[in-house]
């Protein structure tokens, strides 16, 4: 159920440039999935107005807090980015449906496949399905080093590339360069970042059972104001979508991208 | 007593707030946070002949104490409005105004003609200015002689009665809505939105794939304000007024300058409880102005 609570900043802290972790408290903790998101009102005057839209990037259900990573680069990201610990910030959420944990077996295993801001979702998508007994693999894509985070974390959790435009960390080209080298066996694969590289997986592996997760501006992120439409592929029930309230996360295929 | 209630043609208001056309949907995602009999009324969102898929995304964009967007009355179409939507809010006690959009004369006759008989559909509201499509929206708002026209074709079918949203894209608003209040319309609601642009900032283009896009939000108050209260002077049917209501003060404003009733629009995007959350807050706001019922600020700018 979708609630507007204020909730309070545990932890902030600059992971990589530009790029911020934070923490927050509170009781909607507990309705959130992976691969949802949240949509926070920076500031309680009219300026920024709009909400913006984040990933959850993972979520501690005992201590009733859940984690944000976003990129400060606009003008609402830059507010919420000066927000001190025990300040509180208006959330509405969760919001869209997640990533469903449950397509891959016990035993089975995951390729987990993210693009820049498009990497948080898959943390706690990886903390899940590895608590479900699934092996997950991920590879990672960032403009260059400086921009990269959580390898400790992702490593933690499984196998993990990284990859970087310029080859200053990990391998040099695309995310879609390395796994054409790794040649690696899944069952299903999960994907966030950006629509050059959902495209690309989509069709390198047509074979395949896959998810991605898609990012549009949004006005309400409830589903009322149809800011956020994506087309279908022929043959689905309905001719569009909306990326707020049926997705973020679609199965592969499903939406025009 | 109700401190709150307000007669309209057609509308029997338990209170002067309601969410504006566009910025609810059909109601059902707010449905999921509140109650909707808590509204005066409700303005469903654009409801064309055929469905319509809109435009080409990005369709919003921020802007300083506002938003553009783009949308482009995207809508599932009369037939699916009139079989799924209108009868789902009957479970509401709130009556529905429906907003009325075509291409042609034709088509809003027709859409007209038939929400008209939805049982819930307490009156129209008349889109003659949309300002996100190419045929019809904007082009039958901005010419009085053919605004006229459509008014008296709308009212001649329609059961309920007819309210028209006013475009501020125009050289006189005032002219604009005396022409429709000859015509025969019951009401005028406005304002739509006000046509603008934001570009990116790399690249120099404009960030709406439409290029142009409708401005909204608490920016737009202060222009809203200065055009009810012209068109508040020049006719004598009643004014719903909207335009960045974003709080009580707002509605006060609105409805001193002349409106009976308050709309809220890109407000609920930002705080999907704000319709509640002003209804709840204007008994004091009364109390604090000394004033018994809300009626009595109607127009109080003019006295």
């Amino acid at each position: 159920m979708i609630q507007q609570e204020r909730m309070t900043v545990v932890c902030q802290r600059e992971i990589a440039k530009n790029i911020f972790e934070m923490t927050l408290q509170g009781q909607i903790v507990q309705e959130m999935t992976p691969g949802q998101f949240v949509h926070i009102r920076v500031s309680n005057l009219l300026e920024p107005l709009l909400r913006r839209p984040i990933s959850i990037a993972s979520i501690q259900k005992e201590a009733n807090e859940f984690t944000i990573i976003y990129r400060a680069q606009g003008r609402g990201t830059n507010v919420l980015s000066q927000k001190q610990i025990g300040d509180e910030v208006d959330v509405l959420g969760p919001l869209g449906n997640g990533f469903p944990v449950e397509a891959v077996d016990k035993g089975g295993t995951a390729l987990l496949v993210g693009g820049g801001i498009g990497v948080p979702p898959l943390y706690e998508l990886s903390k899940q399905l590895n608590a479900r007994g699934v092996r997950t693999i991920h590879v990672l894509g960032f403009q260059t080093e400086e921009f990269a985070f959580y390898e400790e974390e992702f490593t933690q959790l499984g196998e993990t590339y990284y990859v970087t435009d310029d080859g200053s960390k990990g391998f040099k080209g695309f995310v879609t360069d390395l796994l054409d080298e790794l040649q690696l066996d899944f069952d299903v694969f999960y994907s966030c970042g950006p629509l050059p590289m959902l495209r690309a997986l989509s069709s390198m592996y047509e074979d395949k059972k896959g998810y991605i997760s898609l990012e549009e501006r949004m006005g309400c992120g409830i589903g009322a104001c149809f800011a956020c439409i994506c087309e279908t592929n022929e043959g689905q029930e309905k001719n569009y979508v909306k990326i707020c309230s049926d997705g973020p996360v679609f199965e592969k295929g499903v939406v025009k991208i | 007593m109700n401190r709150l209630d307000i007669q309209l043609p057609g509308l029997d208001l338990k209170n002067p707030i309601m969410p504006a056309s566009g910025c609810f949907g059909f109601g059902r995602e707010y449905a999921k946070l509140y109650d909707l009999s808590q509204l005066g009324a409700i303005m469903i969102k654009a409801t064309t002949l055929e469905p319509r898929l809109g435009n080409p995304t990005p369709r919003v964009a921020e802007t300083p104490a506002g938003m553009l967007n783009a949308i482009g009355l995207q809508n599932p179409g009369l037939e699916k409005v009139m079989a799924e939507e209108l009868p789902w809010l009957e479970r509401f006690d709130v009556p529905i105004i429906a907003n009325v959009a075509g291409s042609t004369t034709e088509d809003y006759v027709e859409v007209a003609r038939r929400i008209s008989t939805a049982p819930n559909v307490k009156a129209l509201e008349l889109n003659i200015s949309c300002p996100n499509v190419k045929k019809g929206g904007i082009t039958f708002g901005t010419d009085p002689v053919i605004a006229r026209e459509l008014v008296e074709q709308v009212k001649a079918v329609s059961k309920v009665p007819v309210y028209v949203k006013l475009s501020p894209n125009v050289t006189s608003i005032a002219e604009m809505a005396q022409a429709v209040e000859i015509a025969g319309a019951d009401g005028i609601t406005m304002i739509n939105t006000l046509l603008g642009m934001r570009l990116d900032e790399k690249t120099g283009k404009p960030l709406i794939s439409n290029v142009t896009g409708g401005l909204s939000g608490p920016a737009v108050k202060p222009v809203a304000l200065r055009m009810v209260y012209e068109v508040y002077k020049a006719v004598d049917i009643p004014i719903i007024g909207m335009g960045g209501v974003s709080s009580v003060q707002d509605v006060i404003d609105f409805m001193s300058v002349g409106a009976s009733a308050v709309a809220v629009g890109t407000m609920n995007f930002v705080d999907p409880f704000i319709c509640p959350k002003l209804i709840d807050e204007l008994p004091a706001k009364l109390d604090e102005l000394g004033v018994k019922h809300m009626k009595e600020i109607i127009g109080r700018s003019h006295r």
